[in-house]
């Protein structure tokens, strides 16, 4: 058996260093994904008349967004605002608002798409049993419209989870850092030890994101 | 905007665009022969073979690229896997775009018609020839849009091969600002640089979508 430097975890605190790490990168995503999920609702809702103001918006937001790499976008917040407006923003801020931005906009896509997939029979008939556009909206687009929009919000959360693995190149210190910081320490006693913590870091990125998708694909079994 | 400072500092990004150009063509060139095979292997049930795809489809869909990158290119080489950098970020892009690939490949074929494979078997054609001749050309077109997807996709997320040691456009434009706090210009041409590649392939992507569409495929 060779070694593959994963003692190094079991000495002191490193393995509880490690979660804490993911947490940083969780937590951003969270955060990001809870924004996102408000402001990306108002806009998908807003967007989901054709022609209207807001469509226009979200179609050029989107094209912005979709077409920079994350890591160029993490880039373009941190350093160009610094020169361009002279703020100082963390790290972990530039993260947060990169992905509100993202997700924002894919969520508004998403919520756009939900809700114009929604046979206009339906609203038409809503209105014709004399309910009120509010009501309309409330009783039968929304309740339709959710089912198809969770399992497509959980997927963008994983994507989202995954991306954070990128903060570390703006300098936040998560888990990538973490387990630089471990391997770096125990440079002498183990120097295998980057074979075993790198594999750790994959496996703890996995154990976060596959129940997330799993829950995606099932649900969208279940409510396809 | 110093445009003087700009000229000199064009060649390097030049240099950076083509070996992005060129790792990320390797990259997804792998990554859609992975994803073919492992769409064939579960395509034809074959029986250890599609437990272990699945498990990978499953692996490099659910971890970052970058991780997958850290892993190959500090963690392989403890136990004798050496890859250079450039290697490693083709092999790190195969792995994950593979998945992806797999995912896409395989809802084409799911999507062609049972009754297709069973008329061109009863025909007498392989099931070698039935897969290459009857249900590929079919499901290639209803993949195509998530092909074309994974193909920007992927090309993306080569803007991490700069953490594996690669002078990517990223690791350039970090490098000049680091150098010469020449932050604007070197935002401008990481941009610049980054639409110039993406912006073609991805309209290339739609001009693709609608002719299939028009042709009455995908549908």
């Amino acid at each position: 058996m060779p070694d593959l430097g994963l003692e190094v975890l079991w000495k002191g605190k490193n393995f509880a260093r490690l979660l804490g790490g993911l947490w940083v990168a969780l937590r951003i995503s969270l955060i990001a994904a809870l924004i996102s999920v408000a402001a990306g609702i108002l806009l998908g809702v807003l967007a989901s008349r054709k022609h209207s103001v807001f469509s226009a918006i979200l179609q050029v937001w989107l094209g912005i967004i979709h077409i920079m790499p994350q890591m160029v976008l993490l880039f373009l917040m941190y350093f160009g605002t610094t020169r361009a407006f002279g703020w100082n923003l963390s790290g972990e801020t530039a993260a947060i608002i990169v992905f509100s931005l993202w997700g924002t906009a894919e969520m508004g896509d998403l919520v756009r798409g939900a809700v114009s997939s929604i046979p206009a029979i339906q609203r038409e008939s809503a209105e014709a049993l004399g309910l009120r556009p509010i009501q309309v909206f409330r009783f039968v687009i929304l309740p339709q419209a959710v089912r198809r929009l969770i399992p497509l919000s959980i997927n963008l959360i994983t994507r989202m989870i995954k991306t954070t693995s990128l903060i570390t190149l703006i300098g936040v210190v998560e888990i990538l850092k973490v387990a630089q910081q471990i391997i770096e320490a125990n440079r002498k006693a183990s120097p295998n030890a980057a074979f075993g913590v790198y594999l750790t870091v994959f496996v703890l990125y996995y154990l976060a994101c596959r129940p997330l998708s799993l829950a995606a694909k099932h649900l969208e079994k279940h409510w396809g | 905007m110093d445009w003087g400072y700009i000229q000199n500092v064009l060649p390097l990004y030049g240099k950076a665009a083509w070996l992005t150009l060129r790792t990320g063509a390797a990259g997804i060139l792998l990554a859609a022969i992975v994803g073919l095979l492992c769409a064939a292997a579960s395509h034809w049930r074959v029986p250890v073979l599609r437990r272990i795809t699945s498990a990978y489809v499953e692996i490099s869909r659910n971890t970052p690229l970058l991780i997958q990158l850290f892993f190959i290119y500090y963690g392989l080489p403890k136990i004798g896997i050496r890859t250079r950098p450039e290697a490693c970020g083709i092999l790190g892009l195969a792995f994950l775009g593979g998945g992806y690939m797999a995912e896409a490949f395989r809802s084409g074929i799911e999507a062609v018609d049972r009754i297709q494979e069973e008329s061109a078997l009863s025909l007498g054609l392989t099931r070698l020839q039935t897969f290459l001749h009857v249900i590929l050309p079919q499901a290639a077109a209803i993949s195509a849009p998530a092909f074309m997807a994974n193909v920007v996709f992927l090309m993306k997320e080569t803007s991490v091969f700069s953490a594996v040691s690669l002078m990517d456009l990223m690791f350039t434009a970090k490098d000049q600002i680091g150098l010469y706090y020449r932050t604007a210009e070197n935002l401008f041409l990481l941009v610049g640089a980054y639409l110039l590649i993406l912006l073609p392939l991805s309209m290339l992507g739609s001009v693709w979508e609608r002719r299939l569409r028009y042709a009455g495929f995908g549908t």
